[in-house]
């Protein structure tokens, strides 16, 4: 079996693959938070699975060698990874956006599947999956919940910080004004769609576009950023497995040079 | 030399012992993990670990012993003084130290906090009195290449004896004649500091010791592009970095022989990689030392960096001055068109610049090109979107990187730059 793993900062995934299987059909898939021990947390997510090769990517992919011995190893960054699995899942595909935990990806694609141009965020988690969660939170509804409960909202408000802090003040500033928290959770909604769609056309927007990451999963960005680009972007099944089933491609064609 | 021979030395210097202490602790830490983890250096590298290692020490003892038999020491931040003249009143040049987070705080409390790392760190380290070389320094001359440095050096006027030249920010006669009434100005400045005169045979020995040692590192550059690269990136940055305040002909000695020792790996086909490593080109800001961490990640993420399109890089060493004058004016006059042939971004609107890192990239043979501004580096962070379209136009990838010298965003540079490596691979 071939395991492509993604560390992430929030959750991590696996994704098993067949070495023999052409259609790449993926065998099993777990996910995993990552919490603060992610070296014990990789040890759970592989229990029970003795891959001929890992394939890791994300924050955690250096770990992944250190850790485990006695396994043939490789790593390869988020960006190639989500280059790779989008590819794979939409063969067409000709930009990327990723929305994970912490980073947030823009990446064109050539019409072969390479990476032609990335942009990602520096050193700020500002308009990422963590900016979503920490709102959430001040608005007491679960994660999960959160595009949906937004989408119930008429009106977005403005909303103009970027910074996860700042930005709670604004949104927290708007209720004590009395304004519908729908609204101000649309508004949210909206600040990280504008941030997106900036760093979207900066590396070239070309159709069609694929929207993964764990953030795709939140059905309001969903429809702000389809609103805000003219353009309905393919979402996977489940998103946030993009990144793993790259690093399991990668695995595989390491493994076909050996 | 241990550090305690030098603590009397340094005390007379008035600098702030335990900072100090602590500032070569953590820069011979630095300096072991990203230069003598390296494989197969160069022989000749040796002398280079020897100077940095020596630093704060022998060097600055070199300077004090020159103070001593009356000779001047002139501080610059910026490759628009003309060592030239220094040479020629026989001063001593320094380049001063700018590459490290050092007294943030105190130089927060009279520049901005949005200003950039190179000049916070300079008014940081005269600040909390850890910087041997500004602390030696007879004079410190400034330019007004950005207006960050501009206005910083009317705070570092009040703490360092300065003398400032103005840089044309265009490349018309009129731009020219008065650079040139700022070179002019400058000698006057440095005959009254120094008590001495000009005269043709001095500043003509002057101008052959810069240009010794602007063709050295010219060889090296050349030498450098061979398949495969005979020296790592972080090696060459190092050697211009030391150009800047070591004894100019012993640091060029030092260069050829090192240059003879890759001429003998090139005949070898002997690399410090192997040949298939991507090829990549820094351009933008400078690095002063020990400002290495984007080489760093860039070479722990499987590429080597074989040309340094920078003020501490070919910048500097790309053109000569002519020396076929015979009186000082004409050689005034050399000098000055030397000068203004310097691509900084301060100028508008800089186009040779777009034409030679077109030039170096050929030269060079890279795979990409990595661009580096400091954050709030207004007049690079600009151009690197005219550099992009530059290199867009020739098919070569490029990576706009905008950091400082914190650590804080290494692991999102190093996501960065190795998925840059993984495109151009």
């Amino acid at each position: 079996m071939i395991a492509g793993i993604d560390i992430g900062s929030r959750s991590m995934e696996l994704v098993l693959l067949d070495p023999d299987d052409t259609n790449n059909e993926i065998v099993l898939e777990r996910r995993l938070a990552t919490t603060f021990d992610p070296a014990s947390q990789l040890k759970i997510i592989l229990d029970g699975i003795a891959p001929e090769i890992i394939s890791a990517t994300g924050y955690g992919r250096k770990l992944v060698t250190e850790e485990l011995c006695g396994v043939t190893t490789v790593s390869l960054t988020e960006i190639k990874a989500y280059a790779l699995g989008v590819a794979h899942l939409f063969p067409e595909a000709r930009t990327i956006l990723d929305i994970g935990g912490q980073d947030t990806k823009a990446i064109s694609l050539m019409k072969n599947g390479k990476v032609a141009k990335f942009e990602m965020n520096d050193r700020c988690a500002a308009g990422t999956g963590k900016f979503l969660e920490h709102l959430a939170t001040v608005f007491q509804i679960p994660i999960a919940d959160f595009g949906s409960y937004a989408l119930e909202g008429d009106e977005p408000l403005m909303i103009n910080s970027m910074c996860t802090v700042f930005a709670e003040t604004e949104a927290t500033s708007l209720m004590a004004q009395g304004k519908n928290p729908r609204d101000i959770a649309l508004g949210l909604h909206g600040s990280i769609v504008r941030r997106t769609t900036n760093m979207l056309h900066r590396v070239g927007l070309n159709e069609p576009l694929v929207f993964a990451g764990g953030v795709a999963n939140n059905p309001c960005v969903i429809n702000m950023l389809t609103d805000a680009l003219k353009i309905s972007p393919s979402v996977p099944d489940r998103p946030d497995m993009v990144g793993a089933l790259g690093a399991a491609l990668h695995g595989k064609s390491v493994l076909k040079i050996c | 030399m241990s550090n305690s021979a030098y603590k009397a030395m340094w005390e007379n210097l008035n600098l702030d012992i335990e900072a100090h202490d602590g500032l070569l602790e953590v820069l011979g830490k630095f300096y072991g993990d990203i230069y003598m983890s390296q494989e197969k250096r160069l022989k000749g590298m040796e002398y280079l670990d020897f100077v940095l290692s020596e630093v704060h020490g022998l060097r600055v003892k070199e300077l004090m012993d020159a103070k001593e038999a009356g000779r001047k020491i002139i501080g610059t931040f910026c490759v628009f003084v003309p060592e030239e003249l220094s040479l020629a009143v026989d001063a001593i040049q320094v380049g001063l130290c700018a590459g490290a987070d050092a007294g943030t705080e105190a130089a927060e409390t009279v520049v901005p906090r949005n200003t950039c790392a190179l000049i916070k760190s300079f008014i940081g380290f005269k600040m909390a009195k850890i910087c041997p070389y500004t602390e030696s320094c007879d004079l410190i001359i400034g330019e007004t290449t950005c207006d960050g440095k501009k206005k910083a050096y009317e705070a570092f006027g009040e703490m360092a004896p300065m003398h400032i030249m103005e840089v044309p920010q265009r490349k018309e006669e009129s731009d020219r004649a008065l650079w040139k009434s700022e070179v002019l100005r400058l000698k006057d400045e440095l005959e009254k500091l120094t008590g001495k005169t000009i005269t043709a045979e001095s500043l003509k020995n002057g101008i052959k010791i810069s240009n010794d040692k602007r063709r050295a590192l010219q060889r090296l550059n050349t030498l450098r592009a061979a398949k495969p690269t005979p020296i790592s990136g972080r090696d060459v940055l190092l050697i211009n970095q030391i150009s800047f305040y070591d004894d100019p002909i012993r640091f060029t000695q030092s260069i050829n022989t090192l240059c003879d020792q890759i001429d003998e790996r090139i005949a070898n086909s002997e690399g410090i990689v192997a040949e298939n490593t991507p090829r990549l080109m820094l351009s933008g800001c400078p690095m002063a030392v020990p400002n290495w961490k984007l080489p760093y990640i860039i070479e722990s993420s499987g590429a080597v960096v074989v040309a340094e399109e920078s003020c501490i890089g070919t910048r500097n060493s790309r053109d000569l001055v002519d020396e076929s004058c015979e009186t000082v004016e004409e050689m005034i006059d050399a000098i000055c068109d030397r000068y203004m042939k310097i691509d900084c971004a301060c100028f508008t609107p800089n186009n040779e610049r777009m034409d030679n890192i077109k030039e170096l990239a050929e030269q060079a043979g890279v795979d990409g090109v990595i661009h580096y501004s400091l954050m709030f580096c207004q007049p690079y962070t600009h151009e690197a979107f005219k550099v992009e379209k530059t290199l867009a136009s020739e098919n070569i990838p490029m990576l706009s990187i905008e950091t400082d010298y914190s650590m804080e965003d290494v692991e999102q540079l190093k996501t960065r730059v190795e998925a840059f490596v993984e495109m151009i691979s």
